[in-house]
């Protein structure tokens, strides 16, 4: 917030000092802000990893150039060690869903701009929202500290499967400790929003006037509520195998490197698989919702029209959140699962694409007819469409077990959820930081360099992950050092390796005008107006940027959220909080 | 604009104190709920796993085998008076009675502390036979959930002795927020009181 202010003392407010206006501050804009910026920073450093690794799947064994002298411990004279390669992609799982999307897009989004929406001056628990982000920096920093540790970070992936998580070196005890911190954050934020959302909505805001954003945040969050908590339960669980020496996923007779392991034993991997998947499918919903909800709120303002089917979007959000909790077995078809409850995974998996496909059909059908204004934002979103849908379609031969003998821990299914999170997830977000920008900054982002942004950014990411999809349907195997390169079966799609390595390192170049744009706007002048996209939702009848408390005036909700292009009206919107002008004649 | 100048925010955001009247709630009520659904999850889990580990076991232990059962059923006894000196407590406060307030809540504390040491007598007892969470799945299961539960106790005890003692100054400032707050502490010590009695069976008995 601008220096300039400090002018305007009021003697009879006590002033915040720096510390607890940005470091602990309880202001939901604060909070937010720190999430998405800690959170952009921990995506960044996930792709970091991502692109050492793609160094040594296109040339493996080769040494990187340069960086040797810098990772001593997992490059050698510049030569990559498995188990670094191990400790990579582990992390880079690891940190891009639970320490970069999740913050940036429900903590980031959701903080900043689900009490605008709803026209609440705060969070419900101002502390608690302090609290949440203080928990997630440390889980955060525990997880980046443990690429420090004599052994390492976690090797294990981001799954930590047992029973080798189970006997990995000391980082996957780090791994643990943080995932009990990154969980206790996820709940407080959780229980916060939904808090929020019931009791602070705004006067005549009731649940179906509520714009499509606030409802994917509040499903993310009720997922959030509820599937973490087995998660915790099971890294309990491991954390006790691993330091006091329990066999909760060990099971009797284990022998590892030719010698017994000493343990009780009687314990079940299958167990922690379980419990583990009984978070991560959820999770990936928590992934993607918020996805939607940003997408949906910037197509409704750039077609200049109300949502296509606004309301079977919403029961399918809620469909999709009950059914999300049925399905997490597809994951687990290869663990010799009787035929019966392969059968109910399968039958509960074709159904939850269902509310998928109708939400991304009236996303589709909302383009229908409108006047479309091609912004930067508009762009992300529409580029958000058909990458979702890719990633969907692709989902689906791996919810059936037949072709998912073939296709599991393959390339296909890297391909796949990439499809998912990165060109569709990411460029959500990148669309939504292009649209609440002006709110956030009282700043414009340029438009054109958005534009010099978008493209390259998806031409490179379908280079990057459409051949991923192609060598895992040859076979190529997911999670491996050499890229596949010892088995013969790859090596007519080995040659892709390149293609998507120096695509992936484009894409890192393709970043450069977003980062510029996103600093060197804030020293721009403040000439963002309330309403910069002329839209209908209540966060823009706050101040750009909001105040202490948001606005300036008492808002309350008059009607819908998408009134736009309403016949008879002079603009082609209506805001949800303006009242009506003359008396509206009864239909 | 923002101004580098504050209001407590609990005197902007509604619904703090009095209940919303769509929802007939106030806000810490709902957030309590919700915080119990998260730990209804949490133990649900421990418990599926218990199941699973239990039904794939050659052999399970029944658990007069390793615990003792007798002092199980005094710590069951301390738990449930403890609830009700809560309750009593939370009446209390709508009464007005400071004097009574103090003497329930402090009795719920030391019900609490009553049932820590018992633990603590019981699973030194249990290391000193040289029974550990790695000597078979069946104490593994007892240690980390009761280990668990110990901790929520432990929790319980903390909150409510700030608001026996220190807390205990909105009493005179703001009542009725006061007496929401025991109302929600109270909840919360039901509910470790209420996994308890699932716990016991469970452990000890079956
Ligand atoms: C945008 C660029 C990205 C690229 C090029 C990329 C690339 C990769 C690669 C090459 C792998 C490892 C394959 C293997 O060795 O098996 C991988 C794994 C993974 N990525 Fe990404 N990724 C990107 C973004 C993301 C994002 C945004 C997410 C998160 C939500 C994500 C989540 C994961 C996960 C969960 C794994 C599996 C890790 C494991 O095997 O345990 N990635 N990614
Ligand atoms: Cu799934």
């Amino acid at each position: 917030m601008a220096e300039s202010e400090h002018h305007d003392h009021d003697h009879h407010h006590e002033e915040l000092g720096f510390w607890r206006k940005y470091v602990f501050s309880t202001d939901h804009k604060v909070i937010g802000i720190q999430y998405a910026v800690t959170g952009m920073l921990f995506l960044f450093f996930g792709f970091c990893l991502m692109m050492l690794m793609r160094w040594q799947l296109a040339f493996p064994g080769e040494p990187v150039p340069l960086l040797g002298k810098l990772f001593p411990r997992g490059l050698p004279g510049g030569v990559m060690l498995p188990e670094f390669y191990n400790e990579l992609g582990a992390m880079h799982g690891t940190i891009m869903v639970f320490m970069g999307i999740v913050p940036l897009a429900v903590g980031g989004f959701g903080n900043f701009v689900l009490p605008l929406q709803i026209g609440a001056p705060d969070m419900a628990f101002p502390r608690l929202n302090m609290m949440s982000y203080q928990s997630f920096l440390i889980g955060g920093l525990i997880m980046f500290g443990s690429f420090f540790l004599p052994e390492g970070a976690a090797q294990s992936g981001w799954t930590s499967y047992p029973p080798l998580a189970d006997i990995a070196p000391s980082g996957q005890t780090a791994w643990l400790i943080g995932m009990v911190f990154l969980i206790t954050s996820s709940l407080l934020g959780a229980i916060n929003f939904l808090v929020t959302t019931i009791q602070l909505r705004a006067d005549g805001l009731s649940f179906f006037r509520l714009p499509f954003f606030c409802w994917a945040q509040f499903v993310t969050s009720f997922l959030l509520l509820l599937a973490f908590p087995p998660l915790e339960a099971a890294a309990f669980m491991q954390l006790m195998d691993r330091v006091a020496g329990t066999s909760f996923f060990l099971p009797s007779g284990l022998v590892v490197s030719g010698q017994a392991l000493e343990v009780s034993g009687g314990g079940s991997p299958i167990l922690w698989q379980h419990l583990f998947w009984f978070l991560a499918h959820p999770e990936v919903y928590v992934l993607i919702l918020p996805a939607f909800g940003i997408v949906a709120e910037i197509i409704a303002n750039n077609t200049r029209k109300p949502l296509w089917g606004y309301k079977s979007m919403v029961y399918s959000l809620i469909v999709l959140g009950f059914l999300s909790f049925v399905v997490w077995a597809h994951h687990m078809f290869l663990t010799g699962m009787g035929t019966t409850m392969s059968a109910f995974f399968q039958t509960t998996t074709m159904m939850i694409s269902i509310p998928s496909v109708i939400i991304l059909t009236a996303l589709i059908l909302s383009l229908w007819g409108g006047s479309i204004r091609f912004t930067t934002p508009m762009l992300f979103a529409l580029g958000f469409l058909p990458m979702f849908g890719i990633g969907g379609l692709t989902g689906l031969p791996l919810g059936l077990t037949a072709p998912d003998i073939h296709l599991h821990d393959t390339y296909y299914v890297i391909g796949h959820f990439h499809y998912v999170v990165a060109p569709g997830t990411i460029f959500a977000l990148f669309a939504g930081i292009y649209y609440w920008y002006p709110k956030v900054t009282g700043r414009h982002m340029s438009e054109f360099w958005g534009k010099v942004h978008f493209w390259p950014s998806f031409v490179l990411m379908n280079l990057i992950f459409f051949p991923m999809l192609i060598q895992g349907m040859a076979g190529m195997s997911r999670r491996m050092y050499d890229g596949g390169a010892t088995y013969a079966h790859n090596e007519g799609v080995l040659y892709l390796n390149k293609v998507i390595s120096f695509a992936a390192w484009g894409l890192a170049l393709a970043q450069i005008p977003f980062i510029l744009n996103l600093f060197l706007s804030l020293r721009k002048p403040k000439t963002a107006s309330a309403n910069p996209w002329r839209a209908t939702t209540i966060e823009w009848a706050a101040p750009s940027p909001p105040g202490h408390g948001n606005f300036t005036r008492p808002v309350a909700a008059y009607r819908g959220p998408y009134e736009y292009s309403v016949p008879g009206e002079s603009e082609d919107f209506t805001p949800q909080f303006e009242p009506a002008k003359a008396p509206v004649a009864a239909h | 604009m923002a101004t580098p100048t504050v209001v407590p925010i609990d005197k902007i955001i509604p619904h703090t104190v009095k209940p919303r009247e769509d929802t007939g709630l106030n806000n810490v009520k709902i957030g309590i709920w919700l915080f119990l659904a998260s730990e209804v999850m949490l133990f649900g889990g421990l418990f599926a796993s218990y199941i699973l580990l239990r039904v794939g076991a050659d052999r399970w232990p029944r658990g007069e085998e390793y615990l003792s059962i007798p002092w199980a059923t005094a710590n069951t006894l301390i738990l449930i008076a403890s609830s009700v000196t809560m309750v009593m407590a939370w009446a209390s406060c709508i009464r007005k009675d400071f004097g009574k307030y103090r003497l329930y809540m402090g009795l719920t504390v030391l019900g609490g502390l009553g049932f820590m040491i018992i633990k603590y007598i019981e699973y030194t007892s249990k290391f000193h036979h040289g029974y550990f969470p790695s000597t078979n799945t069946f104490l593994a299961v007892y240690f980390t959930l009761t280990g668990l539960h110990a901790l929520h106790v432990l929790s319980g005890m903390i909150v409510n002795l700030y608001f026996w003692g220190p807390g205990a100054k909105m009493w005179h400032t703001e009542h009725e927020r006061f007496t929401n707050r025991v109302e929600t502490a109270g909840l919360f010590w039901h509910f470790v009181d209420l996994v308890w009695i699932f716990l016991f069976p469970i452990l000890y008995l079956l």
